[in-house]
């Protein structure tokens, strides 16, 4: 079965790169797209039930499956036919299991560029909280930091370039958009992108069970709330409480 | 509980292990030992298995104490010395440090790695499964920070009455070029940049540190452009942003990038490539999987043998033993051969 992406390009079949002896990309296309994230997503499912001899681990990204394995204890020749005879048909992983509300504090002191970026779009910033926090996001990868979550579905409304002078470091929890993009900081980290908003979740605590929140291939939707709760919510999340709530999708 | 104490040591001094493994869906970059080889070896000296966590050394070395009992050390890689109470250890070679006794370690002379290691290994809590230090995670070392001077590690006292030993055979390393296998990402450079990255040479700039090595040579041209969606990296993806100019990703890379990879470096030349200090040149050589898994091999049965060539410091020191080592030195070591078959 042919793939078929968004952008009307196919993709007749994955393309199996190597990476050097002990690693291989599995790739499904060259685009930001659902349907090929879910199905990257739906293959690393099925390789790490599979568990091949020798696999060390699987790497989920927007649009490939890296996986790692031990060159020597591995059968290579037979990890290429299980990737083939796998990758046959196979359906997107598009039936997300878990929906996450994530509560955010917008602008002022907590979101410092709402103002700017509600300028840039000619909207008033309440709009652009408006917009922000109607969108359902998708998150198609957790990479560049621990917890990290490159989310997709960001409006192309307030779609926003990147700042011309990153700043070398934001707070945990910051709520950001950068390009098409959006984001939550699961640390202090340096950044190009503007914050919109604070919130106390943290995706990542290594001290907490569980340590990462989130997964890919998850979404998100956020909530706006009064400063007035900034308070009681921090206090639940360090004794441990995602604040985070699952909701139904 | 005995401890072993920082009285100093570099910025970059830090606990590794073979690294963190399956946290890389997560964003977690796996870091770990710089040199393997190395590594084993220390472990190999005091008895431990390879990949146990020790102190990595980063260009300078460091000073320390043993507190609350005796400690069995040894130190590894790059031609680190030792050295307690100003009385030198001989290279490869296991020790007791006693209670009160300073340890002082050189800097790596013939390279930038090297690495002490703990009978026992230390009774260090891990985070995510290892205490391999990753400073931009502030995961593992101690509780997300590199050693400093003051720090107290503590380490199993019922491990450290072991014999020391020396170890009869050594990392020789080749001159060659290093092995590469081209891809993921090759077919997004001119065919005439394939070419510069096997047939020129490159030098290993300053920026080089455990994240990535920034090369300088010849610009390598990208037929496809140089921004990609991002996807997984690897240990030893040479990547090619815009400037054309080549990075080998090291251990604390980020899990994934949007530069193509032009090639990989083999997993058993890291170790080596590691060691290489700036202004070092280097070259590139284009290998087949077989060769590629070949190597991985040797190397791993390498690391599997240092046990059976360790002898005791006692029997070492006779006429006989002495001898039988001169006799056997520079042939028995795996890696000198292979890859000259």
């Amino acid at each position: 079965m042919p793939f078929r992406q968004r952008n009307g390009g196919v993709v007749p079949t994955p393309k199996i790169l190597p990476c050097g002896d002990s690693a291989l990309t599995v790739e499904f296309g060259s685009t930001i797209d659902p349907d090929i994230n879910g199905m990257v997503l739906a293959l690393d499912e099925i390789v790490r039930a599979r568990a091949p001899a020798g696999l060390i681990e699987t790497v989920p990204t927007y649009r490939s499956l890296t996986i790692q394995f031990d060159p020597v204890a591995t059968d290579y020749d037979a990890l290429i036919r299980l990737l083939n005879d796998e990758t046959k048909g196979i359906a997107p992983r598009n039936a997300v299991g878990r929906r996450w509300r994530v509560p955010v504090v917008y602008g002022g002191e907590y979101g410092s560029d709402l103002e700017e970026v509600a300028e840039i779009h000619g909207l008033t910033p309440a709009r652009v909280i408006d917009i922000h926090s109607s969108a359902v996001y998708r998150i198609y990868m957790i990479g560049f930091l621990p917890g990290f979550t490159y989310l997709g579905g960001l409006d192309k409304r307030i779609a926003t370039s990147r700042r011309l002078h990153p700043r070398a470091k934001i707070p945990a929890g910051t709520i950001m958009i950068g390009g098409e993009q959006a984001g939550i900081a699961p640390m202090d980290m340096p950044s190009g992108w503007h914050n919109l908003g604070l919130t106390p979740v943290r995706p990542y605590a290594p001290e907490r069970d569980p340590v990462f929140l989130f997964a890919a291939g998850d979404e998100i939707v956020f909530e706006p709330v009064d400063a007035s709760r900034w308070e009681a919510m921090e206090k639940a999340v360090k004794a441990g409480e995602p604040v985070a709530e699952e909701v139904r999708a | 509980m005995t401890d072993l104490v920082v009285k100093s040591c570099g910025p970059m001094t830090a606990l590794q292990d073979r690294g963190r493994i399956g946290y890389q869906g997560f964003g977690v970059s796996p870091s770990g030992a710089m040199d393997r080889r190395a590594l084993a070896m220390a472990n190999a000296l005091v008895g431990n298995p390879a990949d146990t966590a020790a102190i990595e050394f980063v260009n300078l070395g460091g000073a320390f104490m043993a507190a609350g009992g005796d400690l069995h050390l040894a130190v590894a890689g790059a031609g680190a010395s030792a050295s307690v109470d100003g009385t030198p250890v001989p290279p490869l070679t296991s020790f007791v440090l006693k209670e009160g006794q300073t340890l002082e370690v050189g800097h790596p002379r013939t390279g930038t790695f090297a690495y002490l290691a703990v009978a026992g290994g230390l009774a260090v809590e891990p985070q995510l499964g290892s205490l391999s230090f990753h400073l931009r995670s502030r995961l593992g070392g101690l509780k997300g920070s590199p050693l400093q001077a003051g720090n107290h590690l503590p380490c199993r006292p019922e491990h450290q009455a072991g014999e020391p030993m020396q170890l009869t055979i050594d990392i020789v390393e080749e001159t060659g070029p290093l092995r590469v296998m081209l891809g993921p990402q090759d077919d997004y450079f001119t065919p005439e940049s394939i070419s510069l990255l096997l047939e020129s040479e490159f030098t290993i700039s300053p920026q080089a540190d455990r994240m990535g090595f920034q090369l300088t040579g010849p610009k390598l041209e990208h037929a496809k452009g140089f921004n990609i969606v991002s996807d997984g990296i690897v240990d030893g993806h040479i990547q090619v942003p815009g400037s054309g100019q080549p990075i080998v990703l090291m251990r604390d890379r980020q899990t994934a990038g949007g530069y193509p990879k032009i090639a990989t470096v083999i997993s058993a030349d890291l170790g080596r490539f590691a060691q290489m200090r700036p202004g070092a040149k280097v070259r590139f050589r284009a290998v087949e999987r077989d060769e590629a898994v070949a190597a991985a091999r040797q190397l791993k049965d390498w690391i599997a043998s240092l046990p059976a060539h360790l002898i005791p410091v006692r029997y070492a020191l006779t006429t006989e033993h002495l001898l039988s080592r001169n006799l056997i030195g520079g042939t028995v070591d795996a890696l000198s051969t292979a890859s000259h078959d």
